[in-house]
């Protein structure tokens, strides 16, 4: 039997958020809220040089100064405070080296941790860190990953003899998924691109409360992974995993920035063992931008080969990937998120990808929204914009004569993946039909021919992705340490009521909502009688957490094969309660109905209450309904789309300003549509924001200049335009509930958007390229150089 | 210890703090105002957004990151909470679907509270540089521009709403449905 989703169903609803009530009244549990008996604060020494050996460092000024507790430096706990893990060791022969909570002998960026204060108030904590006395000895500092990979550079790391972390390759023709790659084609084009460096800025600053009170220690943390941390804490601080709780409670944003192992959780969580009392470190926004992970910086080096007639026959990618100074927890692994994804909807008969990692004097990089896919589709979309001008098609001609065509699904690709579905034309189609790309293509050429001071240029982006992370052997055969499954499990409360406990973990994606509806169609109860519990690993115990569009692409079916199972004990209590055979029952309309008598029900709650009681059920059978699964995909969903940016570009200032921005997204089947609208509103932003204004900039001693929302020009509401965002729905095939993910999908379609658009503005004057973010500075100089 | 009475959310209190404690953190560490929260240290970002009497008595937008809490002394504060739970304001971000994570939603609702108060039927471009100060990652701004219009419709409508309610009520907005 299956649950026949009649009438009035939740899912598809454009459900108001449940999570919506307490973070509109100031009623969220953010952990910066959180204030328990006998806490105390704790504030970080940040190194202020990128390469130094720590010759002295004198802590005691600080230790005896009021309000003070106690104050340490990496040498008085190397013994304690555990290691920093990297969970993705991409190669055999990857070079990982220790990374320690508190810098011990020597500091490798600005920003690292080396000493520690902590004191009665975050005041006197502060106060204390400037009677710290450091003596440092500068090292050469390596920033310029080209630079660090030659033969005499300075070293980050001079006990591993190389600033190579790895080289990782796929051969598309060595995994028997495509073939040999041409030695020459009719037409040849190779580009560079480089995607500069991000920073997150997830609205919330990182947070770490832990209570160590009691007969277990309690780490409270601004997370997108409280499952995962409480694993490597255990793995890495000899405490045991039982007798470890990690909390994440309301979390203000993550964008891939919160998924980490951090020195400051490792340090809180060393300081509060040693004091037996709590202890709370908040970081300054100035501390975020320096400490937490960056994203992207990359350099990629493509080389597209061709037919004349503008069929591509061959793709070469070569990216160097700026590590930072350390691997965080997934670091080596990002670009090969993407490494799959070059080929986009393309068919490619060849096609090749190396990455080589480079460590440098600079914070560590690591996932941020999109993470490698970003960088992917930026690649393919610009480079498919420039074989366009080459053999003189429109830019989506071009593109519809490489794509997989929608009769084609299921698709083997060159990258070795199989996309089960999807349907490009139709995603196309309707953006073009949305942004009115046949006027707007005259009006272009109108302004083309006046010579218009301000050009207008159209981008388009058609992209593909992969989520739902992941099927666990495929992360295996990655080299990955963990798996990709995710778990749901279901309490039924004797009133009816249904607690979820989920092991995804929100900080604003909605999972509460979205979740609920799920639920509600699956159990027949109404939407506001399921309670959503998560990010506790004391009640939702098992979870591998949210981060790769992976929570409702794994983590919703987790919670339809729990409910499944819900459902399939309530129809042996219900058959027992009507004196019927399970087999005569059918579940409709939110109850148990006989066949034929449909006057005779039973609903969920009905049973729920009986196996409660207890006094009446099958015999033999356990008085619970209540249920657990853990999902684990088979592969991953690939949600896609068509993005179509115009742009007004002012030639002789530079300025550019986005007129019209369509997104047409293929997510599959819809939960909740006003979700996924506010997603890819988000997400597009994001993807803007790489392209006109963010960067994250050092200085040639390796100081980032770029240390302040001051200076990290995040976009305010008067920077961005409004969207225009629609849908086509082409369930997935791979999962029940025919979802694909949405989370990453608007960052990843629109930076090549917006990039294509400027570029297409000022082909006619010779500009072919333009580097990100493209700020009138640099828009203004590529129209200079290109005329000179 | 210089000493600060000050009327927050309806009730009056006097302290004596330290001369640099910033109004936020005098806001969150001794009155327990946790809805207003700090996420940078520039003045930027606008999340620690309140409300405070200027010399005439006048409510003003500030950035209470960015004042002292002795210079709040003798004044009226307002948080996030003196919208109660069924403000314009708060339904309408919630029927818009303005807020995400909800971190910058406090400082942004009240922004948009005192932009509404000097301009009661702004334009879209007007909302837009109006909120220029207050900076959101998740929702783009388009439903935070969308919920501003909506709330603008309603309090024009009843302008009695238009000063926030002294004394919170503490309770959430209804969940219905609506079709997008």
């Amino acid at each position: 039997m299956t649950a026949t989703m009649e009438p009035a169903l939740e899912v598809g609803k454009a459900r108001l958020r449940k999570e919506d009530a307490r973070l509109l009244t100031g009623r969220t549990k953010w952990t910066e809220n959180i204030v328990l008996p006998g806490m105390l604060h704790l504030a970080i020494l940040r190194s202020p040089h990128a390469h130094a050996r720590i010759a002295r460092i004198d802590v005691s000024a600080a230790k005896a100064a009021d309000n003070v507790v106690t104050a340490f430096t990496g040498a008085d706990v190397a013994e304690t405070q555990g290691v920093l893990a990297c969970a993705w060791p991409v190669t055999e022969d990857i070079v990982m080296p220790m990374y320690t909570p508190l810098a011990v002998t020597e500091v490798r960026h600005v920003g690292e941790p080396v000493a520690v204060v902590v004191a009665r108030d975050r005041a006197s904590a502060a106060d204390a860190l400037e009677l710290i006395e450091v003596d440092y000895e500068p090292l050469p500092v390596v920033l310029d990953m080209e630079a660090a990979l030659a033969e005499d550079s300075a070293l980050v790391h001079a006990d591993s003899g190389t600033n190579r972390c790895y080289t990782w390759v796929f051969d598309a023709e060595a995994a028997g998924a495509g073939g040999a790659m041409p030695q020459e084609a009719e037409v040849v084009i190779k580009r560079r691109y480089v995607q500069q460096r991000l920073i997150p800025s997830f609205m919330e600053p990182r947070s770490v409360v832990v209570d160590p009170t009691g007969d277990e220690i309690t780490l409270y943390s601004a997370t997108q992974i409280p499952h995962i941390l409480r694993f490597l804490l255990a793995a890495t601080t000899g405490t045991p995993e039982h007798k470890i709780r990690v909390v994440a409670p309301d979390v203000g944003g993550g964008f891939g920035g919160k998924i980490g192992a951090t020195p400051e959780e490792w340090i809180a969580f060393c300081a509060a063992k040693m004091l037996g009392r709590p202890v709370k470190y908040t970081e300054s926004r100035s501390e975020t931008m320096v400490s937490a992970h960056h994203g992207r910086d990359v350099i990629q080096d493509l080389t597209l080969y061709a037919n004349r007639d503008g069929t591509v026959t061959g793709l070469d990618v070569k990216l160097i990937a700026n590590m930072g100074a350390y691997l965080g927890l997934i670091t080596p692994g990002v670009p090969l998120l993407g490494a799959f994804m070059y080929n986009g909807i393309y068919k490619f008969p060849a096609y090749r990808f190396e990455c080589s990692g480079v460590f440098t004097n600079t914070t560590k990089t690591d996932a941020y929204r999109g993470a490698g896919r970003p960088e992917a589709t930026y690649g393919i979309e610009r480079i498919m914009d420039e074989l366009a001008v080459e053999v003189g098609l429109d830019p989506v001609e071009v593109r519809r004569l490489n794509w997989i065509k929608h009769e084609e699904f299921p698709f083997s690709t060159v990258a070795g993946l199989v996309y089960d579905s999807g349907n490009y034309e139709a995603a196309t189609d309707k953006a073009l039909q949305i942004l009115g790309y046949d006027e707007l293509r005259n009006e272009q050429a109108t302004r083309r021919v006046n010579q218009d001071k301000v050009q207008l240029g159209i981008g388009i982006s058609t992209y593909t992705e992969m989520c739902g992370i992941a099927p666990s052997r495929i992360l295996g055969a990655l080299r990955f340490a963990a798996g990709g499954w995710e778990s749901a499990s279901i309490r039924m409360l004797p009133t009816g009521k249904v607690e979820v406990m989920t092991g995804t973990s929100p900080h604003g994606q909605g999972h509460e909502t979205a979740w609920s509806q799920i639920v509600a169609d699956q159990l027949g109860v109404p939407f506001d009688d399921v309670e959503v519990l998560h990010g506790d690993t004391r009640t939702s115990v098992k979870g591998l957490d949210t981060y790769g569009s992976r929570s409702l692409a794994v983590g919703g079916i987790a919670l339809v094969m729990a409910c499944e199972k819900v459902r399939e004990k309530a129809q042996k209590v219900a058959a027992h309660l009507l004196e019927c055979s399970p087999d005569d029952l059918e579940f409709s309309d939110g109850a148990f109905r006989v066949s034929g008598t449909p006057e005779a029900s039973k609903t969920i709650a009905d049973c729920s209450a009986a196996v409660f009681v207890a006094h009446n059920i099958p015999d033999g059978m356990e008085p619970t309904l209540d249920s657990e699964a853990t999902f684990d995909p088979s592969t991953f969903s690939f949600p896609h789309g068509t993005h179509l940016c115009a742009t007004d570009v002012d030639t002789e200032t530079g300025e550019v300003s986005i007129r019209r921005y369509v997104a047409v997204d293929d997510v599959g089947k819809v939960i909740n549509p006003l979700i996924v609208e506010g997603q890819v509103h988000g997400g597009v932003a994001q993807g803007i924001a790489q392209a006109l204004f963010e960067e994250a900039v050092y200085d040639a001693e390796g100081n980032l200049l770029t240390g302040s929302f001051a200076d990290y020009t995040l976009p305010s509401a008067f920077d961005l335009p409004d969207i225009i965002s629609d849908r086509t729905e082409t369930p997935a095939t791979s999962n029940p509930l025919g979802v694909k993910g949405v989370g990453e999908a608007g960052t990843i379609a629109s930076t090549p958007a917006v990039v294509n658009a400027i570029v297409d503005a000022l082909r006619p004057l010779g500009v072919n390229d333009v580097p990100m973010p493209c700020t009138p500075e640099r828009v203004w100089r590529a129209v200079r150089e290109a005329s000179s | 210890m210089p000493r600060v009475t000050v009327t927050v959310d309806g009730a009056r209190y006097t302290d004596d703090v330290p001369a640099r404690t910033l109004l936020v953190h005098y806001l969150r560490d001794n009155l327990g105002k946790i809805g207003t929260v700090v996420g940078c240290d520039t003045g930027n970002c606008g999340a620690c957004t309140v409300h405070l009497t200027d010399s005439d008595g006048v409510p003003r937008a500030v950035k209470s990151c960015s004042v002292l809490a002795v210079q709040a002394d003798g004044a009226q504060v307002s948080t996030v909470e003196s919208l109660g739970g069924e403000h314009p304001m708060q339904r309408a971000f919630h029927e818009q679907h303005a807020l995400q994570c909800g971190f910058c939603t406090p400082g942004m609702m009240m922004a948009a509270v005192d932009l509404l108060r000097d301009n009661p039927d702004p334009t879209d471009a007007e909302i837009r540089e109006g909120l220029e100060g207050n900076l959101c990652r998740c929702t783009g701004y388009q439903n935070i521009v969308r919920a501003v219009r909506a709330a603008a419709a309603e309090m024009r409508n009843s302008p009695q709403e238009e000063t926030p309610a002294a004394v919170p009520a503490q309770t959430a907005p209804a969940d219905t449905e609506v079709t997008v």
